[in-house]
């Protein structure tokens, strides 16, 4: 008996690289069981991993679509799933499914256009699938600047992509700063949201936010009052997922669900929605 | 229009299950009704409604999803759905039918899940008009006629007799199979309980309850309505409204280990739960206020506002009866319509 594929019946996928990214952020390398990538997707897109008797979690695709050969899935350890992916190793076998969600529209409204990306702490994960689309086709897009900031230099996630790739890129201009002080880093020092104020960007930038809620919140406060527009900022939403297609009510808010609607929001749409994300 | 006497029905259901796995409404020993397997002497309940809607039908309460088998660091994932057969599915109540239409927009819709498409494009419904509407009967509020034509075949029950009529090909066919129980029949008496029923639903309590000030587009205007406060203030989070509801549908997806491999199900979930959007980095609802609003939001605005305007609530009442602190959905259309009109 054959039957369609069903978006919730996954297929495996094979660990074949795991790299330390900080203390408690790994990125996992995932293809299938004969070598290849899973799926195509677009920059901003998640998939489901799962873990099977552990459970199955939402994660966003950190490589960029580009990549033909294989994902890569930065990952926080804080749950269950996470927990044991941690401690999975290379060879381990796990599921995947997906595509899911809208993307950034990286050939529409992207194209000819000045970006300016800026993180927080594991907040660069979904960017940094877009920021290396973006880099891939440099030629199709304005100056690109990149502010990220964490907790610490050894909470930084892709430091050595940063400093030997982003940074020496032309016309790519990356801001890095830390929360506080600390030996061996000359950098800045800072939040995110004083230091996009202080670094004082051109508001005809189309804007790309990601980062903790609370982050999120006030760096949006921030580049509003130096004069950028909603209409041209966007971010990517995470709430609790199960389904993935929009059908199993857990991302509902309003009449959108992040996980078909989202996750990738344009802060302006952001405001027609309850304030429940 | 077809008929059959009462007293025929018992046979008449006998021939539909050697045929057809055949679902009815059967009494319980609890004192109320449940959609259950046809059994020999297994009587058509005379309950206004079942204690829970045919949802379980399509949608199960917990239903496996997939099969994983694990050794050492291999996965294998094994596709463990089954061919459904057709089955009939006899006195579902219009109201539950209407909640049929509501799942089938969530369910069958791209990307179609295809566990619940299977069992409803194997199904047969067939109605059956009410003409006894109880005081927690509202369905007139959601523009349901509980008398008319709906489903693939319709039955109206009289004293004496069953009254037949198709409202689908499917449903025509189904009725050519039982052609030798029925007769033909004008529709006199059939129109005769339907206005006897209409004259019912116009005394009921519920009858003046309107649903105009609600559907998409109002998340403004009752999102931060100061009813929500008081509303949601003793709800308990049981969930109970949600299980007994005909048209929730949220679920949750676990993975059990059976010892022998991995079984990964799905099961209903409810929006009143407080883990329900519990997550590592916090719980954007995060008191039960928040969750109550959730509900009645999704159903009067949320749904509407993606579904061309068709409300997620039917007015079966079951929520109504069941609710342990008397809180329902007639009380918060009431409270927040009066005056956000």
């Amino acid at each position: 008996m054959s039957f369609q594929p069903d978006s919730l019946i996954p297929q495996v996928g094979v660990i074949t690289d795991v790299r330390i990214d900080t203390p408690d952020i790994k990125t996992f390398r995932v293809v299938t069981p004969d070598g290849k990538k899973a799926f195509d997707h677009r920059p901003g897109q998640c998939a489901m991993l799962s873990v099977p008797g552990v459970g199955e979690a939402m994660f966003s695709i950190t490589s960029s679509p580009t990549n033909t050969e294989y994902m890569e899935f930065s990952i926080k350890k804080c749950g269950c799933v996470t927990d044991w992916l941690h401690q999975a190793e290379v060879g381990q076998q796990i599921t995947i499914r997906g595509p899911y969600g809208n993307p950034f529209p990286v050939d529409d409204v992207f194209a000819g256009r000045d970006l300016l990306f800026i993180a927080g702490g594991v907040g660069l994960a979904p960017l940094r699938s877009v920021i290396n689309y973006c880099r891939h086709y440099r030629d199709r897009y304005g100056k690109i600047d990149i502010v990220y900031g964490s907790r610490s230099k050894a909470d930084l996630l892709d430091y050595d992509e940063i400093l030997t790739d982003w940074e020496t890129d032309s016309g790519v201009n990356v801001h890095l700063t830390i929360d506080r002080e600390e030996v061996g880093w000359s950098g800045h020092v800072g939040f995110v949201p004083s230091f996009v104020k202080e670094l004082g960007f051109a508001t005809d930038k189309t804007v790309v936010l990601c980062g903790p809620p609370v982050m999120i919140k006030f760096t949006l406060e921030e580049l509003i009052a130096m004069g950028f527009d909603k209409t041209s900022v966007y971010t990517t939403l995470e709430l609790r997922m199960k389904c993935g297609i929009g059908k199993c009510g857990r991302c509902n808010v309003g009449s959108k669900y992040v996980c078909k609607d989202g996750p990738v929001f344009r802060c302006d749409e952001l405001d027609e929605l309850p304030d429940e994300y | 229009m077809r008929k059959c006497a009462l007293s025929v029905m018992p046979d008449l259901l006998r021939a539909v299950a050697e045929a057809t796995p055949l679902y009815l409404p059967v009494d319980t020993d609890k004192g109320d009704a449940l959609f259950t397997r046809w059994f020999e002497g297994a009587d058509w309940s005379g309950a206004c409604n079942t204690a829970r809607g045919p949802k379980d039908l399509f949608f199960p309460q917990t239903e496996d999803l997939v099969a994983f088998k694990t050794a050492g660091k291999t996965v294998e994932v094994l596709d463990i759905r089954r061919e459904q057969e057709d089955f009939v599915v006899f006195g579902v109540r219009p109201c539950d039918v209407k909640a049929i239409e509501v799942l089938d927009r969530v369910f069958l819709s791209e990307p179609v899940d295809s566990f619940y498409a299977a069992r409803r494009n194997h199904a047969l419904i067939v109605t059956a008009a009410c003409s006894r509407p109880t005081e927690t009967c509202f369905c007139g509020t959601f523009g349901i006629d509980p008398t008319a034509l709906c489903g693939d075949v319709t039955v109206w029950k009289t004293e004496d007799h069953v009254y037949w009529q198709a409202a689908t090909e499917q449903g025509e066919r189904f009725l050519a199979a039982l052609d030798g129980f029925l007769e033909d029949a004008d529709d006199t008496a059939v129109t005769a309980q339907r206005a006897q029923t209409a004259a019912l639903l116009s005394r009921l309590p519920l009858h003046s309850l309107r649903a105009d000030a609600f559907g998409g587009g109002k998340t403004e205007a009752f999102f931060d309505h100061p009813a929500w406060d008081t509303l949601s203030q003793s709800c308990l989070g049981c969930g109970t409204c949600t299980f007994v509801c005909p048209t929730c549908q949220c679920y949750d997806i676990k993975d059990f280990d059976t010892g022998h491999g991995v079984v990964r199900y799905r099961c209903w979930d409810s929006c009143m739960y407080s883990d329900f959007t519990k997550m590592a980095h916090g719980n954007p609802r995060l008191t039960q206020k928040e969750r109550f609003r959730q509900r009645f939001m999704h159903k009067l605005v949320y749904y509407p506002e993606n579904n061309d305007g068709l409300f997620s609530c039917v007015g079966c009442g079951r929520c109504l009866a069941k609710c342990p602190i008397s809180m329902n959905i007639a009380t918060v259309m009431n409270t927040l319509g009066g005056d956000a009109r």
